[in-house]
């Protein structure tokens, strides 16, 4: 099915089950332990054996040479694959760093090798024992000190313009310039990446914990210089994401490698404190942020400018790319530029883009209203535009910013905020208030699945999309329930498997709009067949609904098109220009209350609200979870994490949950989330749209805001500790 | 919903009998224990009750309660986030009390007894603690989900003896089961997806259900 002109009225919009608070259909698996995730898969008819991984200890260099004579003599090990040993493999399109093999040190952590013992315990006693003699080089750690070596990116769109920035900005009547910095932060999901491989001839099985099906089983069959027909990958349950499961990563290559040598099925899961510096993380930016304004608030200029740094051949945070569409003026500039640093690789994290250019633009509006003795409520409202303001007869699909600012300024409380800062004291705390818009753009994918109609009325999906804890499994059952005429517990679901139909995966915020869409498609095939095979018209107007399929007077139970052979078919949805004529995003409003004890320093959510507009809600229940989970992460890029990086080892030192400190239940208060209710035709038949993401932009910088209402201190760095606020909190009498 | 790994057993076609696997540590032990080969694996015979059942085993030394429930019981549900106790997904119970079971070695446990998230309830006759997690999404991706729920259930009964924690107001009042308790005393159990306000509502219906 081909999507390219807007949505008119579907099933979907009958909203008997889409839209409706239905709980996990995976819940009950889930808090049972009966969920199966990679590592788990067991067969018990075979004897696994056990991976371990051994990382580099140098950033940047060469392996000289690798002794692996006490490993292997070692109890209980079966094999030792080292990279200078293999030779090079192909590099996966998606990677920047590889994954393994060759004599090179890319990155601190990078695999080198892998034992294989009849258990971990055996290879994890053998791995230390491999010996390994560097030659190392000197590498560039320092973003602050690369800075002014950074380049233009070759791709994308490094630099956009309209107007006359420097000319609007020049003579603007209020003129602000700041720069902040957003640092290295970690993916840190709860499960560490893990495969277990199992070779059938030339063919393979891995079951890994994968957010995109298809881009994982061609990266392994490129590093492994075999046919992707031979490739099986299963990843039923992942236990999160949030970016760093978008690649093919170390764990399933070493684990297919180990299992060819060991002549076994082999299991690796890379240990929690080799993943921050073996994997990608989201790169750490510096930001300068210029805004040229009327005194009646109106903005006339505004210029964005972010450097990051990744290894070479990798790309650039693109921390600027909200600021192309979220305010109007006529006059406008951003630039992305690129150095080179030999850290481990930077690459997409929850929101990649909007999540740190968030952080830095919402406190530079918040500033600017200061400036102009604005509420930034109101501040924000003034500059609000319908189109594209690079390209003014571009619209947006759907865009209601200024309802998610009104409805959360009003739920919130907001005119009880103090106007002046560091004015409201309750005991030892100072409290404020903090908003900030979110934004995120809405991205859309190719997605199929097949359908299959049984004698006994069950409907089932298969579609290689990934459930990472967003809630797959349910709203994918909710749409073909929804489009069947069906319960959903008549509707079964299986994700997560290679053999089925590629869809969009989980990514971006576009997997729920765009697998939704893709089912949709080949259940409106299964309409089409199941019509067919009852023998109604094709004209006929016809209603799935309770179990049946009718025309006029004629009503016939849905089980019975099947009643000879199931019915199956298969279908896709593609998308044409829509999101090209109409700029396609989503929107929100954080509000936060904090408090800032007045002797510490220590900062405390007290409230939370996000008001989110992003098209059709699919299911609220999930979709709220999707908002809460990303508020909390956040909080911790607000207040606690940082990758802290040795700038002479070239690694990140707190490479463990003790020490990159996400938030913890004491840290997050009871949260609310608002959904306006809208529809956008423009980006799918489901007329909704990404939240997961959404959820995540602007949090940080409404918690520094509310900072800096509580205290009067304004932070730029993040994240904000009390080191950065106890020497200008006030004397405590 | 059925579980995607049970669909995948049920199809195949099982020629051979249930391997041991509980005996792998200690055969590939013997196989290297010969002159000028390095040490065999020392290990331990241990045996304690798992969810109401006796469970003995042959295990390496180093072979922690965590790892035994899974690789060796294939008990799956107790799950290992960091294997360094700062996460706490691997939460059991032992004799009634929250143990991160991967900073414990299974030969510690002689005789004792261990409730894992299995043992709580199952699809169909679900622990209520189970059932409000559900009811409230007190979780997403569902990976510390079973550590959560073992800790919430000994957490209530820690604090019906009145065990006092860093948010205890008065030490010598009863203890009462507040969000700021709660919070306080589930600190230990990470959630990365960030659902720790349902959480914290599942919780309480837990609490004011029970008192």
């Amino acid at each position: 099915m081909r999507f390219d002109t807007p949505a008119t009225t579907n099933p979907i919009d009958q909203g008997k089950v889409v839209g409706q608070r239905i709980h996990r259909i995976d819940g009950p698996l889930k808090t049972t332990g009966r969920a199966v995730y990679a590592y788990e898969w067991h067969d018990p008819n075979t004897r696994y054996a056990y991976g371990y991984v051994v990382g580099s200890a140098i950033a940047k260099g060469r392996i000289g040479s690798m002794d692996v004579s006490a490993a292997k003599q070692a109890p209980g090990v079966i094999a030792v694959v080292t990279s200078d040993g293999i030779g090079e493999l192909k590099k996966g399109k998606y990677n920047t760093a590889k994954l393994f093999g060759g004599t090179e040190i890319q990155h601190y952590h990078q695999a080198i090798a892998v034992v294989v013992a009849e258990t971990f315990e055996e290879a994890r006693a053998a791995a230390a024992l491999v010996k390994v003699d560097y030659a190392e080089q000197k590498g560039v750690f320092d973003l602050a000190a690369a800075k002014d070596t950074a380049v233009t990116p070759k791709e994308g769109e490094p630099d956009s313009a309209a107007g006359d920035f420097d000319a609007a900005f020049e003579t603007a009547a209020v003129k602000f310039d700041q720069s902040y910095t957003t640092p290295d932060q970690s993916h840190a999901m709860m499960e560490p990446h893990a495969s277990i491989a199992a070779w059938n001839g030339d063919d393979l099985t891995v079951w890994t914990s994968s957010q995109m099906i298809d881009w994982w089983r061609t990266d392994l069959a490129t590093t492994l210089g075999i046919d992707k027909e031979k490739v099986h990958i299963m990843s039923p349950f992942i236990g999160g994401g949030f970016g760093c499961k978008l690649f093919l990563r170390a764990d399933a290559v070493l684990a297919a490698l180990a299992a060819r040598e060991a002549k076994r099925p082999v299991k690796v899961a890379l240990p929690r404190p080799f993943l921050m510096n073996n994997t990608t993380h989201r790169p750490a930016t510096i930001q300068r942020i210029r805004i040229g304004a009327e005194r009646n608030g109106r903005i006339t200029a505004i210029a964005h400018e972010s450097w990051s740094g990744d290894l070479p051949g990798g790309g650039p945070e693109v921390a600027v790319q909200q600021t192309r569409l979220l305010y109007a003026g006529a006059n406008r500039m951003t630039a992305t530029r690129l150095a080179t640093l030999d850290l481990p690789e930077g690459n997409a994290m929850r929101a990649p883009g909007e999540a740190p250019g968030m952080m830095a633009l919402e406190i530079a509006i918040d500033e600017v209203a200061e400036r102009l003795g604005l509420d930034p409520v109101e501040f924000r409202i003034v500059n609000d535009t319908q189109v594209d303001p690079e390209n003014r007869e571009r619209p947006f699909s759907h865009r209601n910013l200024v309802g998610c600012l009104r409805t959360g300024a009003e739920r919130f409380g907001w005119q009880d905020r103090n106007k002046q800062p560091g004015t409201r004291r309750e005991g030892n705390w100072l409290v404020g208030m903090g908003v900030a818009s979110a934004f995120r753009n809405n991205l859309v994918l190719p997605s199929g699945a097949r359908v299959r109609l049984d004698r006994e009325g069950i409907v089932t999906v298969e579609t290689d999309m990934t459930d990472i804890g967003t809630g797959s499994y349910t709203i994918i059952a909710q749409t073909a329930a929804e489009m069947l005429g069906v319960p959903v517990d008549k509707v079964a679901v299986s994700l997560g498997d290679s053999r089925f139909p590629v869809s969009s995966g989980s990514g971006g915020q576009f997997g729920g709009n765009c697998s939704t869409a893709g089912v949709y498609a080949a259940c409106v095939k299964l309409r089409e067949a199941v019509a067919q095979k009852l023998g109604f018209n094709s004209s006929d107007e016809l209603t799935f609904a309770e179990g049946e399929v009718g025309a006029g007077d004629r009503r016939v139970p849905l089980a019975q098109a099947a009643s000879d052979e199931s019915l199956v078919v298969e279908d896709r949805i593609e998308f044409g220009d829509l999101d090209k004529t109409h700029q396609q995003s989503t929107f929100g409003a954080h509000f936060v209350e904090v408090g800032v004890d007045v002797a510490t320093g220590e900062t405390r959510i007290r409230r939370m609200l996000a008001v989110c507009g992003a098209g059709r809600i699919l299911n609220p229940i999930t979709a709220r979870s999707q908002v809460i989970g990303a508020m909390t992460m956040g909080v911790g890029g607000a207040l606690s994490e940082e990758l802290v990086v040795d700038k002479e080892r070239g690694f990140f030192v707190n490479h463990d949950l003790a020490a990159y400190e996400v938030p913890v239940h004491a840290d997050i208060p009871h949260q609310e989330v608002i959904f306006l209710d809208e529809t956008d035709p423009m980006s799918s038949p489901m007329k909704a749209k990404g939240i997961a993401e959404l959820g995540l932009c602007g949090v940080a910088a409404a918690v520094a805001n509310g900072i800096y209402n509580a205290t009067g201190i304004r932070v730029r760095e993040y994240p904000i500790t009390l080191d950065k606020l106890i020497n200008e909190l006030p004397e405590v009498s | 919903m059925q579980s995607p790994g049970a669909l995948e057993i049920s199809r195949r076609d099982l020629l051979v009998a249930s391997a041991a696997t509980v005996t792998v540590a200690s055969t590939a032990s013997l196989s290297h224990s010969q002159t000028n080969a390095p040490a065999a694996s020392q290990s331990t015979k241990v045996s304690f009750t798992v969810n109401g059942e006796r469970r003995e085993l042959q295990l390496d030394n180093r072979t922690t309660l965590l790892d035994a429930l899974r690789e060796h019981l294939h008990l799956t549900g107790t799950k290992k986030g960091c294997d360094h106790g700062q996460c706490g997904a691997c939460t059991v119970l032992i004799d009634g009390r929250r143990v991160n079971a991967c900073l414990t070695l299974a030969a510690m446990h002689e005789g004792e007894g261990i409730t894992t998230i299995e043992g709580l309830g199952q699809p169909g006759s679900l622990h209520p603690m189970q059932a409000a997690f559900v009811e409230h999404d007190g979780f997403q991706c569902g990976y510390c989900t079973p550590g959560q729920i073992c800790s919430s259930v000994a957490m209530l009964e820690e604090m019906k003896v009145n065990i006092p924690s860093h948010a205890t107001g008065d030490l010598l009042a009863p203890a009462e089961v507040t969000p700021a308790e709660i919070r306080e005393r589930m600190s230990g159990n990470i959630c990365r997806c960030g659902a720790y306000s349902n959480i914290v509502q599942a919780i309480t219906e837990v609490a004011g259900r029970k008192a």
